[in-house]
């Protein structure tokens, strides 16, 4: 029979999970998913996290507790870095420390560290420590590895193309909703598992596509563009989603093609607090364009986030349709 | 160019050190106050940790009495702290305050701006003053922390209550009217020996907290509404490992001159949390067990809400806590935090060591009389 490796359905499941899904399947080892996030998940989560940890720790924590008992191995991973000399976040280095020591009766944890700080080569070093849990034969891993890899490019070339993360994870189609109104291109800016987990955000994207938006994410630009604009902040940022949000903002920026940005935001994410707060002094000085933050907790109301997605998307056809009706002359 | 920075507990006396030995012109914000925790918070982003609101605070209020350059530390992640530079630097200049930020940080292979940057806040001074000064800043930094230490040990020992605190408290005002390192080391000095000579019940055991958590909290007297004063008052004897000498010397002097650091801590955190993640989590989980494994009767950990180091090191505590069989009591602090509620926590988690370490005190007695 073969291994069963679980992996949580939450954090960097929306941003990696083609690539390690593939790697563990080419180790001839059987990928069990938790089920997608519930109210369930989510209180179990919140009842074994401490209080102050943002929603997606929480709801990550929930999914550890859907899947430890039907696996054999728990792929928690520890993120140091993805990137040269920049971090992601203090929780995600931390993560299998606080899984485990808050989690009872867990299978064996695959907790390898994945720190690219100093060097990229190091991916290749953990991959080779992840697949020595299953099989000895190196050039296995490294061929499975070499796999994984390409089914990433395959999955990050689709994203670059505009599509969306939970499009192509899900293998929906024909995901653009008619509406009667011309279509609007929204720019969201947000962490991968805030934007893509559709629980967590109450189903945000949908409803930004039922009101005849198009969703456009940070996620679509290209490395080198936002490696560009990242070099204008006088700081050098050290986490690698500030980095790419801000980079990729000054590019929107420079476009003529978006109608309005929203921010979303976990309430006590560190790493928002100051991101969000640079982007929109940014955005403020720079142009006129609809900006709004969504932030998200446990508590987040259902019709508080209607309310705030539908004024936002009435107020920007608002504008066109009043720009159309003033007169030239007064 | 007239020099301000952050206050951080006992920091502004060692920074005064460093700017009166190289002769820079400088202002030393009021110290921390609501007034500064008000106009940062007002500022600064709504969830970003309390230090920062508290900086904003300390900038405005010293840019009001002139100060044009602000000294501060960097650093490179993933902390929040090494981007306060330039949160600061644009929060203020949207508002209207244009001040110069100067970032003193280990450097990044780039050793000569390091170097230079020193170089520009030094004045006429040559390489060979430079690193003399450095090094008589890091012996106040040293000083005052020792002086910190001797007053948690007299605190709880005293016998005319207050006493400590009347001294301690002196010496803190009076210490911004004394000009550069060597009387500021005579002054800190002097205070010792009239601590010395305060009257003490010697044969007193007092209970023993260790202070674990986010340094600024820990550090600064007025985010953590005098923790260290309150213990010892109730008769309990405070250690914490987080010291401004430490902290200056980990953050600015590593780069300039080799120092080697005490890691016991990270050995001793390391089966619960294996590597460094930033902040000060690590040394809070190594600290704990260092402090358990040392027969201490309990562990405070404080720290700024949002903090996400500390949020780590929160989720660990328990397991340390079942291990060592120490009791552990999170604070956690931000601009909204009421004394009154605070102060009970401290209170009741007191009774409770004093509680605990009675029942042990009988149960060995019985065991005496047991056989």
């Amino acid at each position: 029979m073969d291994v069963k490796v679980g992996i949580p359905r939450a954090l960097f499941y929306y941003r990696y999970y083609p690539l390690w899904k593939t790697f563990f399947e080419e180790l001839n080892t059987q990928v069990v998913l938790s089920d997608d996030t519930t109210s369930k998940i989510l209180d179990e989560g919140t009842k074994a996290c401490v209080a102050e940890a943002c929603l997606p720790v929480k709801i990550f924590y929930g999914h550890v507790m859907n899947i430890k008992d039907k696996v054999d191995y728990l792929f928690v991973p520890r993120f140091t870095s993805i990137s040269k000399k920049e971090y992601i976040c203090p929780k995600f280095g931390g993560l299998p420390d606080m899984i485990r020591n808050s989690i009872k009766n867990l299978p064996p944890l695959i907790d390898t560290e994945i720190n690219l700080r100093k060097s990229k080569k190091n991916a290749i070093k953990a991959a080779m420590e992840i697949g020595s849990f299953f099989t000895e034969d190196k050039r296995k891993i490294k061929n499975a590895y070499k796999k994984a890899l390409k089914s990433f490019g395959e999955f990050d070339e689709k994203i670059k193309k505009g599509m969306l993360a939970t499009d192509i994870l899900d293998r929906k189609f024909n995901v653009i909703k008619k509406s009667n109104e011309p279509l609007l291109n929204i720019l969201v800016i947000g962490h991968v598992y805030n934007l893509y987990d559709s629980f967590i955000n109450m189903d945000m994207i949908e409803k930004l596509r039922k009101k005849g938006a198009q969703i456009t994410t940070i996620d679509m630009v290209e490395e080198d563009i936002i490696r560009k604009n990242a070099c204008t902040l006088p700081k050098r940022m050290f986490w690698n989603f500030g980095s790419r949000a801000f980079g990729s903002t000054m590019h929107f920026l420079e476009r003529e093609d978006i109608d309005g940005i929203i921010y979303l935001m976990s309430f006590g994410c560190g790493i928002d607090s100051f991101v969000c707060d640079l982007i929109e002094r940014k955005i403020r000085k720079t142009k006129d364009i609809p900006f709004i933050i969504l932030t998200l907790d446990e508590h987040s109301g259902q019709a508080g986030m209607d309310t705030r997605l539908e004024a936002f998307i009435d107020m920007i056809r608002w504008r066109y349709r009043n720009e159309d009706n003033v007169s030239a002359y007064g | 160019m007239k020099i301000t920075f952050p206050h951080m507990g006992n920091t502004y006396i060692a920074v005064k050190a460093l700017l009166d030995d190289i002769g820079a012109e400088y202002v030393i914000p009021p110290i921390n106050s609501k007034r500064a925790m008000e106009i940062g918070t007002k500022y600064a982003p709504e969830m970003a940790c309390l230090p920062l609101k508290i900086n904003i605070g300390n900038y405005i209020e010293a840019y009001e009495q002139g100060a044009d350059t602000i000294l501060i530390a960097g650093g490179r992640g993933p902390c929040r702290f090494g981007y306060y530079c330039e949160m600061s630097r644009e929060i203020l200049c949207d508002n209207g305050y244009g001040m110069d930020v100067v970032v003193l940080e280990p450097p990044d292979g780039d050793i000569i701006k390091f170097i230079g940057k020193i170089k520009k806040l030094a004045g006429g001074l040559n390489m060979y003053q430079i690193l003399k000064v450095i090094k008589n800043t890091t012996l106040v930094a040293k000083s005052v922390d020792e002086l910190e230490r001797l007053v948690f040990k007299i605190r709880p020992r005293e016998l005319q209550k207050g006493s400590t605190d009347r001294i301690y408290e002196g010496f803190r005002k009076r210490v911004v009217d004394v000009k550069g390192s060597l009387e500021i080391l005579k002054l800190v000095e002097d205070t010792k020996n009239q601590l010395l000579k305060l009257e003490i019940d010697k044969n007193f055991k007092p209970l023993r907290i260790g202070i674990v958590g986010e340094i600024y909290t820990t550090i600064d007297s007025y985010s953590s509404f005098n923790i260290d004063s309150i213990l010892g008052n109730m008769g309990v004897e405070v250690y914490r490992a987080n010291t401004i000498s430490g902290w200056i010397i980990e953050h600015i002097l590593k780069a300039v001159v080799p120092f080697t650091k005490d890691k016991r801590y990270a050995e001793a955190a390391k089966p619960y949390l294996g590597t460094m993640i930033g902040g000060h989590a690590q040394e809070t989980i190594g600290n704990t067990i260092l402090y358990a494994r040392g027969g201490f009767d309990g562990i405070i950990q404080i720290y700024p809400l949002t903090c996400m180091p500390e949020i780590v090191a929160e989720s660990i505590l328990p397991a340390v806590e079942m291990d060592y069989k120490i009791p552990i009591l999170t604070l956690i602090i931000d601009e909204m935090t009421g004394e009154a509620g605070y102060m009970t926590r401290v209170e009741a988690f007191v009774d409770l060591l004093n509680k605990r370490k009675e029942r042990v005190d009988i149960v060995e007695d019985l065991v005496l009389f047991g056989d």
